[in-house]
């Protein structure tokens, strides 16, 4: 388990340079320039929790259909110059229009949509669902561990060595990223360290180094394995301090948790602290009821979305080259409006992809329409892209992953790949 | 947005409630239910409770317990349940109606949100209004005069943080701490999210009301309760849905179309009976849902009660689960389903998992869950007696289940103020220095804010859910601010226990804070590892006056000893 892969590179002296209080950050930066000539990729994933609306998302406005059975919830056709109405695309697909912010992204063509797109298991439960995106098993319960973690964990070994290469934002670590690798999970870069509480006689150097010690015996345990990963990412993150990198470009990010964890993700990428997968949720997505069209509930929810996602791509400027940001979402919701101006569970729905890498300004995948015997079980909208090809297809393009790994039972042959990355 | 969701859908409700209100069908009693038969209830019977025996010591047996049923021993609760002896002080616990409580009902007087109702909270603790709002953004009114007419103590928050505080100085205080362990484990399977929409001003009524008057009651009381409540109405958007074809007949929004929402119908076979694997279909949501069309809020902007509005009730057949419940049925047909659902082979084995979890193992041994599933069956979900069947177990006793359950935050927190002994204050309950509100605050801070848990799911009770990097340091600080006294409001006397300690021999210190605080039950590593702290000058100072006698930093050595990996475990 974790303990092993952890102890395997403490003993390989990667990290025991750090042990002994940490190089000066010039050493960090100077390490990585070294041991691996160019940058460490960076996948930075994020799960839109509670089932988007990817018809609102990104609103099929060529589609008749559509504004047939939406007749409260649709988002108003494309008027040129007109901004509280769907943001043409490429004449048939739009963006909300809270979603301006990703407007000029997309003009730039890094922004590709992959549409219609989800899981072949049909449950409409949030908790299942959720569940088998992240295990990437879908209809299969006891996967163990996430796909993210796994992809990682088949990925050769850095020449630096560093707790780092995958990073959850928030209290909880994800299932994604639960694995052999020794993902990391917290709240807050700027907090992440034993508190000295003030007074001289208290807390400090004397407290962390009596848990560390706590937690140094070596037995398997997630508990003993877990506090040793906390300790080797306390002392590499004084080593870099993140916290003290401001976003630049004017990056703004919207208020509240989701942006927070967004530009926590840059400053991480920023320190070069060997950052490979990052992950970020974000909630609010179940609007079962007064759902809204142009305005209203998922606007809000819609705007502070893209404006973190915007502001991200701001602040990382240059570094994009090399990032790849994936959205996700357990399912999508049912085609037509129900009987409270909301929608309730359904089936596919719509996946953004955004940075250097990608091949944007397109909507990849097959559109299978919305009339009734389009849809899926006659309500939702039909999958026609297997979530698992499109998170091979950036899992193994943009990072390296090995295929074999990442959705065992699943294999889609290159050309199967919606083609996001080229 | 969540304002302009909630306001949103208490204009649509609005609407429905103004077209109805000249022919409201209420119920005015309770829905009578089919008689259970007497439940075989082990605390009520003559003989005592007989335990099965146990590989582990006399008193690990003890802290098995305190640990497990409730949220850790305070110092002299060891000696005190071995005085009064195991089985008895289980069986007072199934029972808590005979456990005086007075010093928490005294404590719990600070936070007066609890004994209100739903419409005095409305009332008392208003949002500004759309035209305050409206006047301060305009500049025509100033933030002070908002400020004195929405006065700090009687924000719509401070509803939440009183629940949230008065949760932990139960854990921490209650003698009925089985009670208060139920409390939290129905409320987090019947889990409301405090932040959405009008539920916060429900919350004290919901779980005075429909949880924890049944926390050791019948299951099928628990399920009537949460289905009819408000702020499940709410959550879970039940309070919307109507028959499919219903247009409001009158009222400012006439014309409109109402329907169908499946939000209620699919949780309830989902997460709160049948569980996800329960065998149901698409379908059988779809139906269940038709069965609890009518089931609304009679003027949730009031903060008023259930109430059946037959208007928008289907009443065309259905059939859930294989059964056919006939067309032209009412309010009944809802109670028809909570009775095939509560009946129902899987929610027997669902419910009987969760509480083996929550009482044994993460993953608890399938025989158990059979024969737990059984009591439940032949009970008709009566809990007492389920739990009864766990705690008589041999798996309740055996080896492997001791100290195999992580805590959880809430645990960590209680238990750790328990450990020390520590004194809650209540100030006026919306008040920083209030010792429930800053300590509800660490239990939000490692993972797990009370009341606002957002998915229907509730808290998760595995140990991966718990355990990572930030949560574990998280708890280590937690440790190092309550051993401190840096959180305001809740006092600890580390110093106390040490009274005929000699602080100058830190071997002594530690072996007392490890007989206070673990019971001796410290890995011969971990006490290595603490009195090689010794060596520490920040563990072992001295005086100011640097030649005077050596002190230990006792403060700072339970703190250790609290954010120990012993301590994370019950």
């Amino acid at each position: 388990m974790e303990p092993c892969t952890r102890r395997s590179f403490m003993k390989g002296g990667a990290l025991a340079l750090f042990a002994l209080g940490g190089p000066p950050r010039f050493l960090v930066r100077a390490a990585f320039a070294e041991g691996s000539a160019v940058r460490p990729k960076v996948l930075i994933a994020i799960f839109q929790r509670g089932a988007v609306d990817g018809l609102s998302m990104i609103v099929p406005h060529g589609d008749p259909d559509y504004y047939a059975v939406r007749g409260n919830i649709a988002v108003a056709r494309p008027v040129p110059g007109v901004a509280d109405a769907t943001l043409d695309l490429n004449g048939f697909f739009g963006l909300h229009p809270a979603l301006a912010p990703l407007r000029p992204i997309w003009d730039d063509r890094r922004l590709a949509v992959v549409h219609a797109c989800g899981s072949p298991d049909t449950t409409r439960s949030h908790f299942d669902a959720q569940d088998y995106m992240e295990s990437g098993t879908p209809g299969v319960k006891s996967t163990a561990d996430g796909w993210l973690a796994r992809g990682l964990a088949g990925m050769p070994a850095r020449a630096v060595a560093s707790p780092f290469r995958a990073v959850s934002l928030g209290p909880v670590l994800p299932r994604i990223l639960r694995g052999d690798v020794g993902a990391v999970a917290m709240n807050s870069v700027a907090d992440f360290d034993v508190k000295d509480g003030g007074a001289m006689m208290t807390g400090g150097p004397g407290a962390r180094r009596g848990f560390e010690s706590l937690y140094e015996q070596g037995v398997r345990d997630l508990l003993y394995g877990t506090g040793r990963e906390t300790f080797e990412t306390v002392k590499m993150l004084k080593t870099a301090a993140p916290q003290r990198i401001l976003p630049t470009n004017g990056a703004v990010y919207p208020r509240g948790r989701f942006g927070d964890s967004l530009r926590q993700i840059a400053q991480l990428v920023k320190a070069d602290v060997g950052l490979e997968i990052a992950f970020a949720d974000v909630g609010g997505w179940d609007t079962h009821a007064a759902q809204g069209n142009e305005r209203g509930q998922l606007a809000l929810r819609l705007k502070e979305f893209a404006e973190g996602l915007a502001a991200l791509d701001r602040d990382l400027g240059p570094r994009m080259s090399d990032v790849v940001i994936l959205t996700m979402s357990e399912f999508g919701r049912t085609v037509r409006e129900n009987g409270n101006r909301g929608t309730d569970h359904g089936h596919g729905t719509a996946m953004l992809v955004l940075g250097g890498p990608v091949k944007g300004g397109r909507v990849h995948g097959r559109w299978p329409g919305l009339r009734p015997e389009q849809l899926f079980d006659g309500r939702d909208l039909a999958v026609t892209t297997d979530f698992r090809s499109l998170f091979t297809e950036v899992a193994v393009r943009h990072l390296g992953a090995p295929v074999a790994p990442l959705f065992p039972g699943f294999s889609a042959p290159t050309g199967a790949w919606p083609g996001v990355l080229g | 947005m969540r304002r302009v969701s909630s306001g949103a859908s208490l204009i649509l409700v609005g609407l429905v409630g103004a077209a109805c209100s000249s022919a409201p069908s209420r119920m005015a009693a309770p829905p009578p239910m089919p008689a259970a038969p007497p439940a075989v209830s082990a605390t009520r019977a003559p003989a005592p409770l007989s335990l099965p025996a146990s590989t582990l010591g006399p008193d690990q047996l003890i802290l098995h317990v305190l640990n497990r049923i409730g949220y850790g021993p305070r110092p002299g609760d060891v000696e005190r349940v071995r005085r009064m002896g195991l089985a008895a002080y289980i069986e007072r616990q199934l029972d808590p109606r005979s456990i005086p409580d007075p010093a928490v009902e005294q404590a719990l007087a600070a936070y007066p949100v609890l004994t209100l109702s739903t419409a005095t909270l409305v009332r008392d603790y208003p949002l500004p209004t759309a035209e305050a709002r409206q006047r301060l953004a305009s500049g025509e009114m100033s933030r002070q005069e908002i400020r004195e007419m929405y006065p700090a103590e009687r924000r719509p928050t401070v509803i939440t943080a009183q629940m949230q505080a008065a949760r932990v100085t139960r854990a921490v205080a209650s003698d009925r701490q089985l009670e208060e362990v139920m409390v939290d484990f129905w409320f987090n399977h019947f889990n409301v999210y405090a932040q959405k929409g009008a539920v916060r001003w429900m919350l004290p009524a919901y779980e005075r009301e429909a949880i924890r008057p049944h926390a050791l009651g019948r299951f099928r009381d628990l399920v009537l309760a949460t289905a009819r409540h408000p702020a499940m109405l709410f959550y879970l958007d039940n309070w919307l849905s109507t028959r499919a074809d219903l247009v409001v007949p009158a009222g400012p929004n006439a014309g409109r179309r109402m329907g169908l929402n499946e939000n209620y119908a699919r949780e309830l076979m989902e997460l709160h009976t049948l569980g996800v694997d329960g065998g149901y279909t698409q379908q059988d949501v779809i139906e269940v849902a038709r069965c609890f069309t009518g089931w609304t809020i009679d003027r949730p902007q009031q903060g008023g009660g259930f109430i059946f509005r037959t208007l928008a009730h289907d009443r065309g057949a259905k059939r859930v689960l294989g059964q056919v419940i006939p067309a032209g049925g009412g309010q009944e047909d809802g109670e028809r389903v909570i009775e095939i659902l509560v009946r129902h082979e899987a929610t027997a084995r669902f419910i009987a998992t969760k509480l083996a979890r929550r009482f044994v193992s993460d993953d608890p041994p399938p025989a158990l869950v059979d024969r737990t599933a059984a009591a439940f069956r032949r009970t008709d979900g009566d809990i007492r007696a389920v739990l009864t069947t766990i705690f008589t177990s041999p798996e309740f006793w055996s080896a492997d289940a001791y100290r195999a359950k992580i805590k959880t935050p809430l645990e960590v927190v209680a238990s750790a103020v328990r450990a020390l002994d520590g004194r809650i204050a209540a100030a006026s309950g919306a008040d920083v220095a209030d010792g429930g509100i800053t300590l509800a605050r660490e239990v939000a801070r490692l993972g797990e804010p009370l009341y606002e848990a957002q998915p229907p799911t509730g808290y998760p009770d595995r140990a991966e859910a718990w355990v990572n990097t930030g949560a574990l340091l998280g708890r280590m600080n937690f440790a190092l601010g309550l051993a401190h006294n840096r959180f305001r409001g809740a006092r600890v006397d580390v110093a106390g226990f040490l009274a005929n300690t000699d602080r100058a021999q830190p071997a002594q210190v530690l072996d007392r804070l490890l007989a206070v605080v673990l019971h001796g039950e410290a890995s011969a590593r971990t006490r290595a590892v603490l009195a090689a702290q010794f060596d520490s000058p920040e563990i072992t100072r001295t005086t100011t006056y640097d030649r005077g006698p050596k002190d230990t930093d006792v403060e700072k050595l339970a703190a250790l000893v609290l954010g120990s990996p012993e301590f994370q475990r019950r």
